[in-house]
């Protein structure tokens, strides 16, 4: 279970922005994880993304790891932000671009 | 594994009593739902724990049971 953990930390530790989600940016395997990707690309940021899908012990840790119980995943500067919804929700509100900003984050 | 509306309503409800919640059946399956979540008690909470707690309500259904649910939580106007 550590081992899982200080693998995370150590992904999202290593890109400013990273999303775990189901299938790649090019082919989501879901429609949330589809969502998430779509957010990201039209806000111009660069971004890493995993698929839980190719890694049992990552798509389990993840959700032990944020304590939060889907995927996809939004991590900013190793912090983790939310989900879909929350991307969304904080997308039509500004808040997301605001964020992003603030925190600097390198462009695509 | 399906979930009836109802059922989910009652679980938000039963963890955070002063929760306005509505359910739409998003394609008639009883599998994948959107439901908004309204509370007093959310207020000054970030939204991550706001939606963090209705999945708490959840119990663990949440990406088991219930694979889709879209949901957004806000604090009365």
């Amino acid at each position: 279970m550590t081992e899982v953990r200080e693998r995370i930390d150590s992904i999202v530790g290593k890109s400013d922005i990273v999303l775990f989600m189901k299938g790649t940016a090019l082919f989501p395997q879901c429609g949330f994880s589809q969502r998430a990707v779509a957010i990201l690309d039209h806000l111009g940021v660069k971004f890493e993304t995993v698929d839980v899908l190719q890694d049992g012990e990552i798509r389990q840790g993840i959700k032990d790891y944020s304590d939060w119980p889907t995927v996809p995943q939004l991590y900013v500067k190793g912090e983790f932000l939310g989900g879909s919804d929350i991307m969304m929700e904080m997308f039509e509100a500004g808040e997301l671009q605001q964020l992003l900003e603030e925190k600097q984050v390198a462009k695509a | 594994m399906a979930m009836a509306a109802d059922h989910i309503e009652t679980l938000i409800r039963a963890a955070i009593p002063d929760a306005r919640v509505e359910i739409v059946d998003l394609a008639g399956d009883g599998d994948h739902y959107e439901a908004r979540v309204v509370a007093e008690s959310f207020r000054g909470q970030a939204r991550v724990r706001q939606h963090q707690r209705v999945y708490e309500a959840l119990g663990g259904r949440m990406g088991t049971e219930l694979h889709a649910l879209k949901l957004s939580t806000g604090v009365p106007d």
